[in-house]
């Protein structure tokens, strides 16, 4: 008659099964996509550090299946028995990394300024243009995106000809302040619609005028809004392709440009455009791990509402 | 002008006179001073009077003075009401100079036989570039592999549904995996055209095509050989940048979800299948239609990879619209055929967009 009354039924045991199965499957499954996502990374690291032997037997691990040696990133100048002395290569790739650096700077820069007052202009007022009410205007703003960059990349060679804008920063500037605009107004609408209007009415009845409290109570506020919206603005304009390369030829190149010009030319010397291309993609490695958050953030926006 | 706004301020401001009539008059000086400098620039290049202009920068100089000065003028004529105006203003002046006037450019660009390398000005085309266009079968492949990438967007949806359901579960190192799985948006298309598409998959040494020969593929050739294999190899390595893209908007939509909807259903005894098919999934219908065609937007400008692995090759196999002209641009330096491409393209995916959105909101909402 006796039974015992505490004991892991076969249910509770089938149960913790498929507990430890799952985690298992989970773990496998993100480490798998993490591999996926990290590997190219890494192999153009090593890459950087290979020599010819060892890029033609595809060796993988350093130390273990080669040694590394500085191959890469001396033909850039950049390894430490050549970083003390002039390198015309050094020189040449620092020209296109900063200038990349100003262009994208400066292009995020003005479009998170245009936007952020955009975005709160649309978000707080009535506007009537024309036939055009707010929800038309945000519209043409935010419709921009839809633009593939060739269909403005042809006209802007003529038009930027006849305004001797070719192959200067401003130009590039111009274009993409352009091209992320609408991202950035559609981030920071959203941004400024979920900040109650009370604040700015409270600001104004202490005497301050609509931009003052634009300013001094709604930007701060708003403010990882807008690092999210400049972020992936840096982004974006980092890696642009296209338009840097119709509209640069000689003083304003880019890194992407930079990349894909040495693709082709003299065989191809692996190491060298490894060397290259990590360049390119260390600063936004860097952002990403940093900013991380606001990337997400201004991904997310707009997607839940 | 008040109507709707959020924010209601009674302001007492008296706009004097004098102050009404300068604003008036900042715009239309500057507005007089635009069109005399755009008149003697016109003369000149119809050569009826030589000024000796180099280029239309002048013109341009104008235009921007006269844009600065309307936002001013509209402060000093309306007061309060201008400095809400001056808000949006800027950027829709910005936006109008750089897209209005260019596109309206390349309108009549379009219908001229232009070489821009050489000397010869534009020539009238007449139909001719429509003509050439509707012969141009490069140009109805290009068209065609952009459905084939379009679609490939379904796809990318389904692993970036997977992986943020991944990331939503109960894990541990969270943030690494997120920071992880974001990582390849972050990267230079170009740099990764050159590292995955050249190196990782190089027929010789490659670490992927070694794995594929282990996997029983003896021949490895991913963008070489079948004009099949390199568009599915294409599509594969842009999912590979943009599925964190979708990732993270459907992480933002899981994140958000109720979660007393959830927990009812496992009270009622659904099983983890049945949780998803019939409730994480409608929920999340309205996030993933946004992030689905904020893909598809993105997807239609697929250039920079082309460019850099296979210029459209094999055959043309993996071309994208804006590859193709960007090489007849290149190779040829023909302004007013490819800005002709470029136009149509814009219509059919303004024309395809409008149909798809409207027909997506119809079937979300059957009955409004």
């Amino acid at each position: 008659m006796t039974q015992a009354i505490f004991r892991d039924s076969d249910v509770d045991l089938r149960f913790k099964a498929k507990w430890w199965s799952s985690r298992a499957l989970i773990y496998g499954l993100l480490i798998l996509w993490t591999i996926v996502a990290l590997f190219p990374i890494f192999w153009v690291i090593t890459t950087s550090f290979k020599t010819a032997p060892d890029v033609m037997q595809g060796k993988i691990i350093p130390f273990l299946d080669y040694q590394p040696a500085w191959l890469g990133w001396r033909s850039l100048g950049l390894s430490p028995d050549t970083i003390g002395f002039g390198s015309t290569v050094r020189d040449q790739f620092l020209t296109r990394f900063s200038n990349s650096l100003v262009i994208s700077l400066s292009a995020s820069a003005l479009a998170t300024m245009l936007g952020s007052t955009t975005g709160y202009g649309l978000s707080r007022f009535g506007y009537k243009f024309g036939y055009m009410k707010n929800a038309d205007i945000s519209f043409f703003f935010i419709s921009q995106l839809i633009l593939p960059p060739v269909v403005l990349a042809l006209p802007f060679l003529v038009f930027y000809r006849e305004l001797a804008l070719i192959d200067t920063h401003i130009g590039l500037i111009l274009i993409y302040t352009l091209t992320v605009l609408p991202i950035v107004i559609w981030i920071m609408r959203d941004q400024f619609m979920s900040i109650p209007s009370e604040l700015e009415e409270a600001a104004m009845v202490d005497g301050e005028g609509v931009w003052g409290a634009f300013f001094r109570i709604i930007l701060p506020i708003a403010l990882p809004g807008m690092i999210a919206a400049f972020v992936l603005s840096l982004v974006l304009t980092w890696n642009e392709y296209v338009f840097a390369v119709l509209l640069t030829a000689i003083n304003t190149i880019t890194l992407p440009v930079l990349v894909a010009s040495q693709t082709g030319s003299n065989g191809i010397n692996w190491w060298g455009m490894a060397a290259v291309s990590f360049a390119a993609i260390l600063p936004l490695i860097i952002v990403a791990v940093l900013l991380e958050r606001f990337i997400v953030r201004g991904m997310s926006a707009g997607a839940v509402k | 002008m008040s109507n709707g706004d959020l924010i209601h301020i009674v302001s007492y401001q008296e706009i004097t006179e004098r102050r009404r009539r300068l604003g008036h008059l900042i715009i239309r000086g500057s507005f007089a001073v635009l069109l005399l400098v755009l008149g003697a620039q016109v003369l000149q290049a119809v050569g009826v009077w030589g000024f000796g202009f180099k280029n239309w920068q002048l013109t341009g100089v104008a235009w921007v003075a006269w844009c600065v000065c309307l936002c001013v003028g509209q402060v000093l004529i309306r007061g309060e009401q201008g400095k809400r105006i001056l808000f949006v203003l800027p950027a829709a002046l910005f936006v109008v100079s750089l897209t209005v006037i260019p596109l309206l450019l390349g309108i009549g660009i379009a219908f001229t036989d232009w070489n821009l390398s050489s000397f010869e000005g534009p020539k009238f085309a007449g139909l001719g570039n429509i003509e050439r266009m509707l012969q141009d079968s490069f140009y109805w492949n290009a068209l065609r592999n952009m459905v084939f990438y379009t679609a490939g967007v379904l796809v990318e949806y389904a692993i970036a549904f997977g992986l943020a359901l991944l990331l939503s579960a109960q894990i541990r190192a969270r943030r690494f995996f997120r920071v992880a799985f974001l990582l390849p948006l972050m990267l230079s298309p170009v740099a990764v055209g050159w590292m995955i598409g050249k190196s990782m998959l190089e027929f010789r040494f490659g670490p992927i095509s070694n794995l594929a020969r282990l996997l029983g593929w003896q021949e490895p050739a991913f963008f070489a050989a079948s004009p099949d294999i390199a568009r599915v190899s294409m599509e594969l390595l842009d999912a590979w940048i943009f599925i964190p893209f979708i990732m993270i908007m459907l992480l933002a939509g899981l994140q958000a979800l109720p979660t007393e909807v959830i927990e009812a259903a496992r009270v009622d005894g659904a099983s983890a299948w049945q949780t998803f098919r019939k409730v994480i999934f409608p929920l999340m219908l309205p996030v993933s239609l946004t992030a689905i065609i904020v893909r598809i937007i993105f997807k239609l400008k697929l250039a920079d990879i082309v460019i850099t692995i296979t210029a459209g090759g094999p055959g043309g196999a993996t071309d994208t619209v804006t590859s193709f002209i960007f090489r007849e641009y290149k190779d040829r330096s023909n302004v007013g055929y490819g800005t002709l491409l470029a136009l149509f393209y814009l219509i059919v995916i303004v024309i395809g967009l409008t149909g798809l959105i409207r027909g997506l909101s119809r079937w979300m909402r059957p009955y409004s």
